[in-house]
């Protein structure tokens, strides 16, 4: 089996006249974590539920393990498992119920296995009870037992940490780098927290309006667009230098900012004491994830 | 495919749909049984005799004295002295006391709305409430096809209704002969009766056993729910609320309650579903809404109605995009 898990191809959604989803196409490997990061109305929510199957795409293709989710939709599932927005479990039934009942939907998957889930989150202790007493956080673990039910190769969260407690979001990103890095499962989640994506993430697709922005990993995006910031003085014949050296990017709080080269920077530092420029500050700025979202989307809000 | 039915059903247990419905089942049947007795009991007094046949002789007296004031009942109520009347000359008696007379009149009088009713309570929200908690994402992300798992769904509603019809029967024979004694089963009943050009038609009437008059109802009773049943399923898929399904399909019932009693001369109104409920006038022999109708004229109606209902059901929930 190659290496490719989950293949988009050319994915297209349209509804009435209005194209929400355009044209994409991404490729996840085995045992990496792929982060969905967009504004709202961006269009993550609609593109994971093409995923899972619960809306037909319009044109375009998606291959879950080699297999092609509306012609092959079954067989693709068994590969695939999801939490698509807040785990909705049945509020009636007990935890272990609502597992028994979304286990006898994949074949092969015995009470063994169920015991199997319920230890890896840590859930013995309240599974006999009626999942309408359990916290976000509880129901947040059973929603993961439950999509790890059937020895998936893909999952697929949507907003994994939402509602869990700072030790939580830990623990959930540490469990989610673990899957996919001891078990090498695909992970793809969505969020809306931008340094919950970086932090978790080997790639990150950067979505807004319906189509993807940019695709590459964590670092690359960061390290293009790293920036060294200079406080110079006095500033005007500081700025002309600077200017004859490299391109100025901004100023802020009298400080400029340009690109940040490693070959370079002391060879501009030099050039700039001898002619007679004091350099009072010289910092190199790894952007956050954050920015440089703000600078692809053209600045959309980011709820 | 029985792992799936044995869930849905799991779920409706989950629910409490059935504790609920046989609540309302147990509160309904004892005050009717309550009525029941107050009222033998009361004309026992005013005439001061056990017999039978003087009763009924006294309400076919009542009978004839409202007809002059009846107006658009007066036919209705004209059958009903000469079924009465026929009975009286053969010497049945048409209420033999005992659980089985009043599971006979229970069943007739509950079949058209009240066990309906209660089928929609499980119907109606088999499908909206997944959609409405959000469960349907995860239900139709399984390696299952959307086909198989509304099925399974259908089925489930199916041994629904045939349960609630079975508690409904079970409940109201204990109840019934905790207060009237549990015998009559095999006491005469006269059935047969048709009404033709709003005269009472007595060539096809035979005798039969009060229980085999009873599978017959219970027979059409079940039918009866399963096509309301069917159309509530419908309604679940298309409404997201359960509450919108439930009063779309109250006003249909009630709408057809209505009806039934003014469209004898629309005649085209035959073909609504809700016009066919009245099964159980076949049997007992009271005349057709509309003149012509006959048992296999409705069963065919209500038949054709569920196919569409089942058709459309399928056909959407199949496509239709989860948001």
């Amino acid at each position: 089996m190659s290496d490719i898990t989950l293949a988009v191809k050319g994915l297209r959604k349209t509804i009435g006249r209005r194209t929400i989803i355009k044209d994409l196409s991404f490729e996840l490997k085995r045992g990496e974590v792929f982060g969905f990061l967009g504004p709202n109305g961006a269009g993550k929510t609609t593109t994971i539920r093409m995923l899972v199957g619960l809306i037909k795409p319009t044109s375009g293709s998606i291959h879950i393990c080699g297999l092609d989710i509306t012609k092959h939709f079954t067989r693709a599932m068994r590969h695939l498992g999801c939490i698509v927005e807040n785990p909705e479990l049945y509020p009636y039934l007990s935890g272990m119920d609502n597992l028994r009942h979304f286990a006898v939907m994949l074949s092969g998957i015995g009470q063994k296995r169920i015991d199997e889930v319920v230890r890896l989150v840590g859930m013995q202790e309240r599974i006999g009870d009626k999942v309408s007493t359990y916290s976000l956080g509880m129901r947040q673990r059973l929603g993961i037992a439950q999509a790890l039910l059937g020895r998936p190769d893909v999952l697929i969260l949507d907003e994994p940490t939402n509602g869990l407690d700072p030790s939580g979001i830990r623990e959930m990103r540490a469990f989610i780098r673990t899957l996919a890095e001891e078990e090498g499962l695909t992970v793809l989640v969505s969020s809306h927290l931008l340094h919950e994506i970086q932090l978790m993430c080997d790639r990150v697709a950067i979505m807004s309006k319906g189509e993807i922005v940019r695709v590459d990993t964590v670092q690359a995006l960061l390290a293009s667009e790293e920036r060294l910031v200079w406080k110079l003085q006095p500033l005007d014949a500081g700025k002309e230098a600077l200017g004859q050296l490299t391109r100025i990017l901004g100023e802020e709080d009298e400080r400029l900012i340009t690109a940040y080269s490693a070959g370079e920077a002391g060879e501009w530092n030099r050039r700039l004491v001898e002619e007679g420029i004091a350099v009072l500050e010289m910092n190199r700025k790894l952007p956050a994830l954050e920015d440089l979202f703000l600078e692809l989307t053209g600045g959309e809000s980011i709820d | 495919m029985i792992n799936l039915v044995h869930n849905e059903m799991m779920k409706l247990v989950g629910k409490r749909r059935f504790l609920i419905i046989s609540a309302i089942i147990v509160v309904l049947l004892s005050l009717f049984t309550y009525a029941q007795a107050r009222q033998s009991e009361s004309i026992r007094e005013r005439l001061g005799t056990d017999d039978w046949r003087t009763g009924l002789q006294q309400r076919i007296v009542d009978w004839q004295n409202r007809l002059s004031s009846a107006g658009q009942w007066r036919e209705q109520l004209q059958i009903q002295i000469e079924q009465s009347q026929y009975y009286l000359d053969h010497d049945i008696n048409p209420s033999e006391p005992g659980a089985p007379s009043f599971i006979r009149g229970f069943v007739e009088n509950s079949a058209e709305l009240f066990l309906p009713l209660m089928v929609m309570i499980i119907a109606v929200d088999i499908v909206s409430s997944e959609r409405s908690v959000g469960t349907i994402k995860l239900l139709l992300t399984r390696p299952v096809s959307r086909f198989r798992i509304l099925l399974s769904k259908y089925i489930a509603l199916v041994l629904s209704v045939s349960l609630v019809l079975f508690i409904f029967g079970l409940l109201s024979y204990v109840i019934a002969a905790v207060m009237f004694g549990g015998k009559g089963w095999s006491a005469p009943v006269l059935t047969g009766f048709a009404v033709r050009g709003g005269e009472l038609d007595l060539s096809g009437v035979r005798l039969v056993s009060q229980w085999q008059f009873i599978l017959q109802q219970f027979g059409l009773a079940w039918f009866i729910s399963l096509v309301v049943g069917t159309l509530s399923f419908m309604l679940s898929i298309l409404m997201r609320s359960s509450a919108a399904g439930m009063g779309t399909m109250l006003a249909c019932l009630i709408s057809g309650a209505i009806l039934s009693n003014m469209v004898s001369s629309w005649e085209s109104a035959k073909y609504l579903f809700m016009v066919n409920l009245g099964l159980m006038d076949y049997l007992s022999g009271s005349a057709p809404p509309i003149e012509g109708m006959t048992l296999g004229f409705s069963l065919t109606v209500l038949a054709a109605w569920m196919a569409g209902a089942l058709a459309v059901s399928f056909g959407v929930f199949i496509r239709k995009d989860i948001y």
